[in-house]
């Protein structure tokens, strides 16, 4: 049973939101959700292309240990700071964090609630314009003083170099504003513009994750805010809250810091989270096992994800009390994440289980993110954080809930709303090759990066013991493999749009809303604004 | 797109809503909402004030008594007098009065001017006496003064910090820094705001709003009630606190 009454399934393919109006300026100009959903995915995936060279070459300067080695002269130690710093900034600010909400929540969240668009659509596209020029200031940077304090501005260093470091943070602090008003308007939505007879407990997880994250994104990014704005303040007028000659202190900056960035952690992996419950509930066919309790466990992430931030702080001279409280909350998180892991393993229980590329990318989800989460609870234990405390065990560790999590969960999302997106189908052939080298190239990649951390090399130096080098030119390698395999997600997705075959309306059987109206939806999304009598999971 | 008033005179809501008061419930979430951010971001400063309030009293002591307590107490009587005028546009645009709502509104203005120009006349005797944040700071007599306080000081109120009077003396400045990012910030939110009171003035003048529909001076007042909270926490912390 469908979970829409009476909604008129006409596919006419005539009218649907790419073709409803007409020229560049109509897209500049849309406030229709759908379209804003599409400009994102294309900014995002072109700064994801640069991040993604950035850290090639910072896994390339790291093939060799002695700098007389490294492949390519140009690469000083200075250089290769600012490197890994635009690999962070541009990957966390500009492509993680806004990413699978500014898209798909974009895209689907209107769609899954029955609404014809987001609460505030001029809101909206100004959010899309405050990214991009805060994008904008951030890529202005390397052509100005660029940037080497990676993408954490830690004090007293931010206040000390000599780089653009006012206009690195005036563009994180434009980018969190974009998000905030992302944010706002997912939490209006939800709340005010469901269908009639969808109550809270009949919206996809999806919806429900993406609500969780907007609540993070509305209490956090403000604290991001002050804190970037008092570095600028800092550096410009000596105000000197965070720096110990003037009577501050730079313990305050990382309490300021990760209190928004630990909840920050959050609001990239829980809508990767909404993206694998629907994945793994459409792909096995099966009712959802547990909806209330994933629905839930991601609200009590967001509530969890407040109370951790001292575990980025345990060598730091925080007090012992504190790190004890810190490290004892930490390993809470683990259970409303376990709690969504069992439940997704328990729904492909006895279903079944399709194997096409969108759920390879969900099954991948589950092992490396499993992987990251287990090295995060051994992480929030005081006594092994000591040793582990910027090594590459934490690079390991974060990468595996960074990109086996989120970025495994965006590609899979790709692929299945790819048919919704654009009418149609992606080459499944060419999706599961891309699977193959993402997956195996990122455990080549990271596996030896938590061995590399447990015998000690430290992060973000540019010349280590020669000990660590077979370990690093396996690791390089690996991003080799990473970088073919999203390659080919990229050839997938161009040859899906130039010459792949007609999708209807729901090509893969899906039960959710969005799948209930043509592919590409009309403009308005329904032709009639459906009635919902039944949950969003209803295979049996 | 959104709320357009039609020829005959009454409004329309935008096409993704059901009804204007299911609109205007909307907006008002949203609005609540983003004062929440508002409040996270002087949350950040408030906190970081709690703490070194705590750790350097002294310095703190000693600032507020080179505030003006007049000037301050006067912008405070003048903002609460502007949440009130604020008020009253609301009210007189919800009963369909807009010559009434506009001298409110315009009211609302003159207050955020005044209050500006007070801060003005503040600011500009600050820097005058050099008692500007750590970089430029350039004031002996301020750093003298509280050596002073804390050689004054009973013993055992002294913690080993407040003791090393050499540093204590270095790091004087550290109220300015405070004072001015804190009063800065909050008067950039008063000039955004009342650029925001004028755009409303501005439409409500041009017939735009009724008692059918006024949400956007519902929203723009409460930034300004917003703002005028801030500035309630801010005077006693900063001019009072001595």
């Amino acid at each position: 049973m469908s979970q829409v009454q009476s909604t008129t399934q006409t596919t006419t393919g005539h009218d649907n939101y790419l073709n409803h109006e007409k020229g560049l300026w109509s897209w500049l100009s849309t406030v229709d959700h759908k379209r804003i959903a599409i400009m994102y995915l294309i900014s995002i995936l072109t700064f994801f292309l640069v991040g993604g060279i950035f850290a090639l070459l910072v896994r390339g300067a790291l093939f060799n240990a002695k700098p007389e080695d490294k492949f390519w002269s140009y690469i000083t130690p200075d250089v290769y700071n600012q490197f890994m710093s635009y690999h962070g900034i541009i990957m966390v600010f500009m492509v993680i964090v806004p990413g699978i909400p500014a898209v798909f929540g974009n895209f689907l969240l209107p769609v899954m609630l029955g609404a014809k668009d987001v609460a505030f659509p001029r809101l909206n596209l100004a959010s899309y314009y405050v990214y991009l020029a805060g994008a904008a200031l951030a890529v202005g940077t390397l052509f100005v003083g660029k940037i080497d304090t990676g993408w954490t501005f830690y004090t007293p260093y931010s206040i000390k170099t000599s780089t653009s470091v006012v206009m690195a943070v005036l563009a994180a602090f434009t980018m969190g504003m974009a998000s905030i008003l992302t944010g706002l308007n997912f939490i209006v939505t939800t709340h005010k513009l469901r269908a009639p007879g969808q109550t809270m407990n009949k919206i996809p997880l999806f919806v429900w994750a993406i609500y969780a994250t907007s609540i993070i994104q509305i209490l956090a990014t403000p604290v991001l805010g002050i804190t970037l704005l008092l570095i600028s303040a800092e550096r410009l007028l000596g105000v000197g809250i965070f720096d110990p000659n003037l009577g501050g202190d730079p313990v305050l900056f990382q309490h300021f810091f990760w209190f928004y960035s630990h909840p920050a952690v959050y609001i990239m992996i829980l809508p990767a989270m909404g993206i694998i419950s629907e994945l793994i509930s459409t792909f096995s066919r099966k009712t959802i096992f547990g909806y209330t309790a994933i629905a839930y466990s991601s609200l009590a992430i967001a509530a969890v994800s407040f109370l951790v931030w001292g575990h980025h702080m345990f060598v730091s001279g925080q007090s012992e009390f504190a790190g004890v409280l810190f490290s004892i909350i930490t390993m809470l998180v683990g259970v409303p994440t376990a709690i969504k892991l069992f439940n997704w393993i328990s729904t492909m229980y006895k279903g079944s289980v399709r194997l096409d590329a969108p759920m390879l990318y969900a099954i991948g989800f589950l092992f490396l993110f499993t992987i990251g989460g287990l090295t995060g609870v051994w992480l929030a234990s005081t006594g092994m954080d000591v040793h582990f405390h910027d090594t590459y065990f934490v690079v390991a560790h974060f990468h595996y809930v960074m990109v086996g999590g989120v970025l495994m969960a965006f590609t899979g999302g790709i692929f299945y709303w790819f048919p919704k997106m654009f009418g149609k189908m992606t080459s499944d052939t060419l999706g599961r090759i891309s699977w193959v080298f993402v997956f195996t190239g990122f455990n080549v990649t990271f596996f030896p990066q938590f061995i590399l951390g447990a015998m000690g090399m430290p992060r973000r130096y540019f010349e280590y013991h020669p000990a660590y080098e077979p370990l690093n030119q396996i690791s390089t390698v690996g991003s080799w493999l990473i970088g073919f395999g999203f390659l080919v997600a990229l050839v997938a997705i161009i040859q899906g749009l130039v010459a792949g075959e007609k999708a209807g309306a729901n090509p893969w059987g899906s039960k959710t809303l969005e799948w209930q109206t043509s592919s590409p939806p009309p403009h308005d999304n329904f032709p009639i604004t459906p009635t919902v009598t039944a949950g969003p999971y209803e295979y049996r | 797109m959104s709320t357009v008033k039609t020829e005959d005179g009454h409004f329309h809501h935008a096409h993704h809503f059901n009804s204007l008061s299911h609109q205007y419930d909307s907006a008002k979430q949203g609005v609540w909402l983003f004062m929440v951010t508002e409040i996270l971001m002087f949350g950040g400063l408030f906190v970081a004030y709690l703490i070194y309030k705590s750790i350097y009293a002294p310095i703190f002591h000693v600032g507020s008594s080179y505030l003006d307590v007049k000037m301050g107490s006067i912008n405070t009587v003048v903002l609460i007098t502007s949440s009130f005028t604020m008020a009253l546009g609301i009210y007189f645009n919800q009963k369909n009065k807009p010559k009434q709502a506009v001298i409110a509104l315009a009211l609302t203005i003159v207050c955020a001017g005044i209050f500006m120009v007070i801060k003005y006349f503040e600011y500009t005797h600050k820097i005058h006496l050099g008692l500007v944040p750590g970089k430029f700071f350039n004031n002996p007599e301020f750093q003298q003064k509280v050596v002073d306080f804390i050689n004054n000081m009973p013993i055992e109120n002294l913690t080993p910090t407040l003791s090393d009077t050499a540093h204590m003396k270095k790091i004087a400045p550290l109220y300015f820094g405070f004072y001015f990012v804190m009063t800065g910030l909050h008067g950039l939110h008063v000039m955004i705001g009342a650029g925001l009171i004028l755009w409303v003035l501005i439409k409500t003048a041009n017939g735009k709003f009724g008692a059918e529909y006024y949400t956007p001076v519902e929203g723009v007042g409460l930034f300004w009630h917003i703002v005028d909270l801030i500035w309630i926490y801010l005077f006693p912390l900063l001019y009072l606190v001595g």
